[in-house]
């Protein structure tokens, strides 16, 4: 190790170090460094068109690297199943690549992905179904074959759902393993409600109602090209890949448009005082919170600069006084969330020692008080403002990102200016502005507050906050097996005796 | 945008790849690339990559939980937060009245750990009053904090991705600033690490204490993972947790700390690597200034304690609230061993990807794990690791059955080579993999300055390539069968507490 060390360092010394003599110069006031002006820079903008059958197409040439990827983006989603089949959603992302298509399995897929170190992988979530590929320049042509087959052609093959059902089953198993994920999923339940799609959970039976017609159906319903978005980005050509789109996707035909069904969610807040025993920590956690507002909401500018105040970075209320003063939290954070389709939530959060539960509770609620009770100082408004103006183009660091952004617009129905808007709308933000939307969107008597950890050791009991309701996180045992877990349950008692 | 040909066509020819081939498109990455190491030892590495008006910042430091002894585990850690406290001119409203305060704490703390730490003659009523002195003077040394005024800088210059982190090995810092900030980045890089100031030092224990209670105490995998070290390694410092544990987190000082960075912070252990809309030559002359004030220093202390040759198998079993998991673990030797890349292999045909041995068999055919794998380089790289094998089995069945698994695929290693298609696909992936690493300009940062730091030639990361092309199928087999023999394991799993009594009762 030291002989490899001396070869390699020694030609970097002869080459620069005999330039640099020491005599090291004297450094300046930071606080006088000039900051020259960002060199110009013209911001790529993707080329856009639609196929005939609607399919929307984004090309953005990107040569630094070898590399292509595509991205899909399909109007559908797994809040549009209907109750006892939200499982449906995971497993049709799972399956819909690793099943194969009608004319090659997913194993033949994934031995010709990986022999060339490419991807093609699907996913659903709430509001969106996507697809995307990743590969070297010269393995384009095969692997995209392959990326249109997997989108327009799954099979669904029976043996990949029972994988996926086996595996989504041992993510229930384990949901109650890790109290970081209790505490997220249980408050997005209290404040969206337990029977919404945004609340609702897979259970081994909603799991086992999976049957691959439900994939083929729910394909055929939404899997259409006047759905689709498809995104480029990479070493390609755009006139020779246009060809290869026109001549890969041309014949798709155009199905009926997607029609978005109604989410229902709890629309008032449900204030009160909740608790989860987890007897295997040390830490409590604990979240706080109700509602918070749309994207298109007029006061999404104002409320962005209120975040960064309240809880952005290092430099916000929450971190500096909660952690770097108080000392009681690794990981504090919190705001005013927004969602593109419908409120987000509003929520502060923390995980502190048992024995400062109660204290950082009080320390939370008056977090959120005083941002209502005091606006922010020129000072911090300066701050916030700079921050999110200073860092704005980071939005554009890479032409795929800025890919990506445009068909997040498009998806949502924005302007292709959106980012410009969004500067100028930040620009205005006055702390009046500020004052006015923590008063508005914050609602300290009306918070739903949830505490998970282990109660013989907190501070003070949970009930100080009001009376607390208990969550049961039981995991539902699979219907066929009810009489064994029952079983189980009965010899824990015995074996804590 | 400018484009790049230059580095397409260094990438598209380093995937060709012959070995005489690969070596002349290391030349030609090589005129991306700017370094130079100081007087006072500090290497720098600029990478002129032009794609938008930003640069991103990597400084690595080659001090990790390695280098802590019994008694300040956690402290390579600890450091790593003070360095976002300030100095004498940053973060503070009177440094002279603030160092006062300060000392005065630190005598406060040391009479009141005298007397915490008596086995005989405790006296409660003096700890208390000790504690109460100790906090007051604590507290007292906030009236002069300007709290996080570094932060505030960094993030109102446009700033992101700040963030650092400590590993067994390494400590490493990063950010991302606008063009035009370069200068601002490199005053307070240096300034930083040139002056440090540890104030709020007890406070930002509370801190990393709570940090320990969140990834390690109240995560079953957290739980496992260190009682697997602790076992693993009798001696060596591989074995002692990086967030250290809670008695020392209690208990070390700011004396330790500052004791720490003085031996460990010189700037021979420092890398610094800067990647962006930079030009190398006219930025190397300012970063020159600021990184040269930092003073030269003795080479730090080698790590004496090895890890003696592990002589009988070790199983420990943690009956946990968690469904179970299993691990299984073999040492191998440092990363500067020939065989490095041998393992490397291993690991990839195990469990890389769908096609991987471990993925089909244990995950796709016989559906008893949710997740199997085996990864290399744990926990760190630098000294003699491990192997790890872990597996996630799925509802009703067991540690042992994946156990069984497990144990096969590696016996098979053994016993026949891998198949030639195996391996081609382990150094295609390797390849792809060096070319997606260049994607952003962090992640070339962190890389560049990762393997100059641990070859001493940044260089070495085009060498992977050429590390896994040699790779056999009978250096496969021949590692298999010296690293993995009983004598050599430990086996850590949790088992269920539900099913563990419910099985004790029958």
């Amino acid at each position: 190790m030291r002989s490899k060390l001396t070869r390699f360092i020694l030609p970097l010394l002869a080459g620069f170090g005999g330039a640099w003599t020491s005599g090291a110069a004297q450094v300046g006031d930071f606080r006088e460094i000039a900051f020259p002006a960002l060199p110009e820079f013209e911001i790529p903008k993707p080329e856009v068109y639609k196929l005939s059958n609607g399919l929307t197409v984004f090309l953005m040439e990107d040569h630094e690297l070898p590399l292509i990827s595509v991205s899909a983006r399909i109007r559908t989603g797994s809040n549009y199943m209907p109750a006892g089949k939200q499982s449906m959603g995971e497993i049709f992302g799972q399956v819909q690549r690793e099943g194969g298509t009608l004319s090659r399995t997913g194993d033949q897929l994934d031995d010709f992905l990986e022999a060339r170190a490419a991807f093609v992988e699907t996913g659903m979530s709430g509001d969106l179904g996507t697809a995307s590929m990743n590969c070297l320049t010269e393995d384009f042509d095969e692997v995209f074959g392959v990326f249109i087959d997997v989108l327009r052609n799954p099979a669904f093959a029976a043996a990949k759902i029972e994988l996926a059902k086996v595996r989504l089953n041992a993510t229930i198993a384990r949901r109650n393993d890790n109290v970081g994920g209790i505490v997220g999923r249980e408050f997005i339940r209290l404040i969206y409600g337990t029977e919404s799609p945004l609340g609702r959970l897979a259970e081994y039976a909603t799991v086992a109602a999976v049957t691959r017609d439900d994939l083929l159906a729910w394909h055929k319903k939404h899997y259409h090209p006047n759905n689709v978005y498809l995104g480029f980005s990479g070493d390609f050509d755009s006139k020779e890949l246009k060809r290869k789109i026109k001549a890969a996707l041309d014949g798709w035909p155009k199905g009926p448009a997607f029609a978005e069904p109604d989410v229902p969610y709890q629309q008032t807040s449900k204030p009160g005082v909740y608790f989860i025993e987890k007897g295997d920590v040390t830490q409590a956690n604990i979240r706080a919170g109700h509602l918070g507002i749309r994207r298109d909401s007029p006061d999404y500018h104002a409320v962005t600069v209120m975040n960064e105040v309240f809880g952005g970075g290092f430099s916000g209320r929450l971190l500096q006084n909660i952690r770097s003063e108080k000392g009681l939290a690794y990981s504090v954070f919190g705001g005013i969330g927004d969602s593109f389709l419908r409120p987000g939530l509003f929520q502060v959060g923390m995980s502190t020692k048992l024995s400062t539960m109660a204290q950082s509770v009080r320390a939370l609620q008056a977090e959120v008080r005083g941002m209502i009770q005091n606006p922010p100082t020129e000072e911090e408004l300066q701050q916030a403002k700079e921050s999110i103006l200073n860092s704005f183009v980071f939005n554009y660091v890479s032409r795929g990102q800025i890919l990506s952004q445009q068909m997040t617009f498009a998806y949502y129905g924005l302007p292709t200016d959106y980012l410009d808007r969004y500067r100028a709308g930040i620009e205005k933000v006055t702390a009046a502005d500020v004052a006015r939307v923590a008063k508005k969107y914050m609602h300290p008597d009306r918070m739903a507050l949830l505490v998970v950890g282990k109660s013989a050791e907190f501070d003070e009991s949970v009930d100080v906050f009001g009376e607390p309701q208990r969550i049961d996180i039981t995991i539902a045992p699979p219907p066929d097996t009810k009489a064994r877990v029952e079983k189980t349950a009965s010899s824990v008692e015995a074996g804590a005796e | 945008m400018r484009r790049s040909p230059l580095l397409a066509a260094w990438v598209l020819a380093a995937v060709a790849a012959t070995l005489p081939a690969a070596a002349v498109n290391v030349e030609e990455f090589e005129k991306r690339v700017t370094s130079a190491t100081l007087d006072n030892g500090l290497t720098l590495l600029v990478y002129e990559r032009p794609t938008a008006p930003v640069v991103s910042f990597f400084t690595h430091v080659d001090v990790g939980s390695a280098q802590e002894v019994p008694g300040i585990t956690g402290l390579a850690h600890m450091f790593e937060h003070m360095a976002f406290k300030g100095t004498s001119s940053l973060g503070t409203k009177d440094h002279e009245s603030e160092k006062k305060a300060i000392a005065k704490t630190d005598r406060a703390y040391a009479a009141y750990m005298a007397a915490r730490s008596r086995t005989r003659g405790f006296d409660t009523e003096e700890v208390a009053r000790l504690k109460q002195e100790f906090e007051d003077s604590r507290d007292a040394a906030k009236a002069y904090v300007e709290r996080d005024e570094f932060s505030e800088i960094v993030d109102r210059a446009g700033g992101t991705g700040m963030n650092a982190f400590t590993s067994a090995d390494t400590t490493g810092y990063m950010m991302a600033l606008p063009a035009n900030k370069v200068e601002l980045w490199a005053y307070l890089e240096s300034e930083r690490f040139l002056d440090p100031v540890f104030r709020e030092f007890y406070e930002e224990r509370d801190v990393v204490q709570e940090e320990r209670r969140m990834r390690t105490e109240s995560n079953p995998i957290g739980r496992l993972l260190e009682l697997f070290l602790t076992t693993a390694f009798q001696a060596h410092a591989y074995g002692r947790p990086t967030v250290g544990f809670m008695s020392d987190l209690q208990s070390f000082t700011r004396e330790d700390a500052q004791r720490f960075y003085d031996t460990y912070y010189v700037p021979s252990s420092i890398t610094v690597a800067v990647v962006g809309d930079v030009d190398a030559k006219a930025l190397l002359p300012l970063l020159k200034r600021y990184f040269e004030r930092l003073p030269a220093g003795p080479p730090p202390p080698p790590v004496r304690t090895q890890e003696p040759v592990q002589t009988a198998e070790k199983v420990i079993t943690l009956v946990d609230p968690s469904q179970p998991i299993y691990m299984e673990g073999y040492h191998r030797p440092s990363v500067y061993h020939p065989d490095d890349a041998v393992y490397g292999a291993i690991a990839d045909v195990l469990s890389s990807g769908r096609t991987s041995r471990l993925y089909r068999r244990l995950v796709r055919d016989e559906k008893i794990a949710a997740q199997a794998s085996a990864f290399t380089g744990f926990p760190g790289t630098k000294y003699p690791h491990m192997t790890i094998f872990f597996a996630v089995p799925t509802p009703g069945h067991t540690n042992e059955e994946v156990q069984r698994a497990i144990r096969e695929e590696i016996e098979r290693l053994k016993r026949e080579p891998i198949t030639e298609a195996e391996l081609r696909m382990v150094k295609t992936q390797t390849k792809a993999n060096l070319i997606r690493g260049l994607q952003s300009n962090g992640g070339i940062a962190g890389q560049l300055a990762s393997y100059q730091a641990l070859y001493g030639d940044w260089r070495e990361l085009l060498r992977d390539v050429e590390r896994i092309e040699k790779v056999t199928q009978e250096d496969v087999m021949r590692v298999a069968r010296v690293t993995f023999v009983p004598s050599n394991r430990t086996v850590a799993m949790i088992v269920n507490q539900d099913s563990a009594s419910e099985e004790a009762k029958q």
